[in-house]
């Protein structure tokens, strides 16, 4: 067998250690100089790029639930096997966020304060609480991965117990969690630009995260089945493609209505730099995906579907940056661009994800024998109702 | 009961001789930011500032709402809206998200940013003057009585009497009444306030509603979607289970009969 790992070559290793490297020095510049030293954060400018890669992680991770609650809630058995990569996924994205949260937390040493200290008022207050829960529900979620490998039977007997209460709690506090990030912004009607500002805004983070999560589902079975050689059964990517393409014209429809019914629709002819980034956002991450996902022929090919999800996450990208960043720049009044530390920082934390995706999806039963320990699974469930109808 | 203390800053009596930002930076033990006061803006050292617009001078600071937005979105609770009016930030508490920050509709909340463990700083109300019943160190400086400290009630009466009895001095409009569900400092101006650097598009409603719309929902979507993936569970199960005894898979089919 070759060797299976995504850093493949040396090359990459190379370039992989430069950026850890570069990142643990920026890391040292934010802790012992301060943010101001190393962003370019400013009174105007309180939240900026690391705000926008958060809502990416966690938006990216929504996969993590979409596929648990087909799989495991309504039961479709058939996503069983994309259930472990969905959730390593989610797992190291939700990970990536909480580092970078405390790196950009001002005051870092008291992170623990939501714990005691609550304000249920506030949208900030639900989203650590969802970020708490969700990664414990996760670890849940993950753990049999792990405990299967050492063969400790008991306590993934215990979970498997729990695992349905475990899942639908854990597709509620994504719910939550995903449409929070939009409620952040309800409360700055003056400062982010008519084009992204609406009260639908938690709905539309809720309905977008769920295109784009599958979407890199669909992004890394490519890159898995290009480094290991086998991938996902075609059949399963393509209605994961029809979902995503549900969720995006959903989408589109609920932000054309929430246009028409707000009377927003001469912001569309407005030139600007906010308009272009708008139209960006739209062209690649709906109008493309929808093209290319609704004729079948792009929709049944491996590689097609792989380029859609590049432009559906795309388009994503390009809508939480635009909310994050784009859409608040004419309210603050000066232009902002990260810094090359916080660039650095992000990268490296990147980097640290694909790392330990690589790790896990090789050391553990993630891909490989999904498919028949989840029948395994299923034969046990089998057996419940049969008991509870005597 | 305790009365709302508050501030009404007259533009028209206004000289911008900038007494009132050199009293709050010695009051508040504020470093020296600017040689002209006239040029400085709002920061961590800064709480108040006095623009100059032609010949009328604005003041800029913290509005003290009557309903803050920076209270409602601070997850610590680190921001306290105070019986007596001003509304106060306590450091130790803070984490550091800056919430308040963005959400504030006057971006009054300033940062420090160039402390390894920075606060969050903004005008107090100089609240432990105001505490032992003495009025704000701006008020207290101010030569013409352009600003003015007092009971919130009676501000309001004497700035509705302003424009009452000198409807030709006065802009038509007590700024911060409504804006942003109305706040503890007013300000009176014979031009309009866009015309001096205030946000005037601001709702008339309390901030902290907008999201409040949104939190509110939390239960229903916990206990609904709850009740949904249960049922859905057991309904999406059941129905698999008959389709596959139906199609003769069931080992058990003997068990299905007997129910």
């Amino acid at each position: 067998m070759k060797n299976n790992s995504i850093f493949k070559f040396t090359f990459w290793k190379v370039v992989a250690a430069i950026i850890i490297v570069l990142g643990l020095y920026s890391t040292y510049i934010r802790f012992f100089h301060g943010l101001g030293a190393s962003t370019n954060l400013a009174d105007s400018v309180p939240w900026g790029f690391w705000i926008g890669f958060d809502f990416l992680g966690v938006g990216l991770a929504a996969a993590g639930f979409t596929i648990a609650v087909m799989a495991h809630v309504f039961n479709i058995h058939k996503y069983e096997p994309i259930v472990r990569p969905a959730i390593l996924t989610a797992y190291i994205s939700y990970m990536l966020v909480v580092a970078l949260l405390v790196i950009d937390l001002g005051r870092p040493q008291n992170f623990y304060h939501p714990l005691y200290m609550w304000n249920i008022h506030s949208v900030m207050f639900e989203i650590t609480w969802c970020v708490i829960c969700y990664s414990t529900i996760l670890t849940l979620e993950f753990a049999p991965v792990i405990l299967e490998k050492f063969n400790l039977k008991a306590p993934i007997k215990l979970l498997r117990t729990i695992s349905i209460p475990v899942v639908i709690a854990g597709v509620i506090f994504s719910t939550l969690h995903q449409s929070s990030f939009g409620s952040l912004y309800l409360i700055v009607p003056g400062k982010l630009h008519g084009l992204w500002y609406s009260s639908l805004l938690p709905v539309h983070f809720f309905v977008s995260c769920i295109a784009a999560g599958l979407s890199m589902v669909i992004f890394e079975s490519y890159l898995v089945a290009r480094v290991y050689g086998h991938g996902l059964k075609m059949n399963l990517l393509s209605s994961l493609g029809k979902i995503v393409l549900g969720a995006i014209a959903f989408g589109f429809v609920l932000k054309a209505a929430d246009f028409i019914i707000a009377g927003k629709l001469p912001l569309l002819f407005v030139p600007s730099e906010e308009t272009f980034y708008f139209y960006a956002e739209i062209i690649l991450g709906t109008f493309i995906p929808v093209y290319l996902l609704s004729n079948k022929k792009f929709r049944t090919s491996r590689f097609w579907l792989y380029i859609t999800s590049i432009f559906v996450l795309s388009g994503f990208v390009l809508n939480r940056m635009n909310v994050a960043i784009t859409g608040m720049k004419a309210s603050s009044g000066v232009s902002y661009f990260p810094t090359i530390d916080e660039i650095n920082i992000t990268f490296m934390l990147v980097i640290f994800g694909m790392i330990a995706y690589n790790y896990v999806a090789k050391k553990f039963n993630v891909f490989e024998d999904a498919v028949h320990l989840e029948k395994e699974t299923e034969e046990n469930k089998e057996t419940e109702p049969i008991i509870l109808s005597n | 009961m305790t009365k709302q203390k508050g501030m009404l800053f007259d533009s028209t009596l206004c000289v911008g001789c900038g007494e009132c930002y050199s009293a709050c930076k010695i009051q508040n033990n504020l470093k020296e930011t600017s040689d002209d006061f006239l040029k400085d803006h709002l920061s961590a050292e800064t709480y108040t500032t006095v623009e100059e617009y032609g010949d009328v001078y604005a003041r800029k600071m913290c509005m003290h709402c009557a309903e803050p937005a920076c209270v409602s979105v601070c997850p610590v609770g680190a921001f306290e809206k105070t019986a007596l009016g001003p509304v106060l930030y306590d450091a130790d508490k803070c984490i550091g998200c800056r919430y308040c920050m963005l959400a504030c509709p006057q971006s009054a909340p300033r940062y420090e940013w160039s402390s390894t463990n920075p606060r969050v700083r903004k005008c107090v109300m100089c609240y432990d003057k105001v505490a032992k019943g003495e009025g704000t160190a701006c008020s207290e400086a101010c030569p013409t009585g352009a600003t003015m400290f007092g009971d919130l009630d009676e501000l309001i009466a004497e700035a509705k009497q302003r424009i009452e009895n000198d409807p030709d001095s006065y802009h038509n409009h007590i700024y911060g009444l409504e804006e942003a569900g109305g706040s503890n400092v007013i300000m009176l101006s014979s031009v309009p306030f866009d015309q001096l650097g205030f946000k005037v598009n601001l709702p008339k409603k309390a901030m902290p509603e907008l999201t409040a719309q949104a939190m509110e929902k939390i239960p229903t979507v916990v206990s609904l979607g709850g009740i949904f993936l249960g049922s859905m569970y057991w309904l999406t199960k059941r129905k698999n289970q008959i389709a596959k005894e139906k199609n003769g898979i069931s080992l058990k089919g003997d068990d299905h009969n007997e129910e």
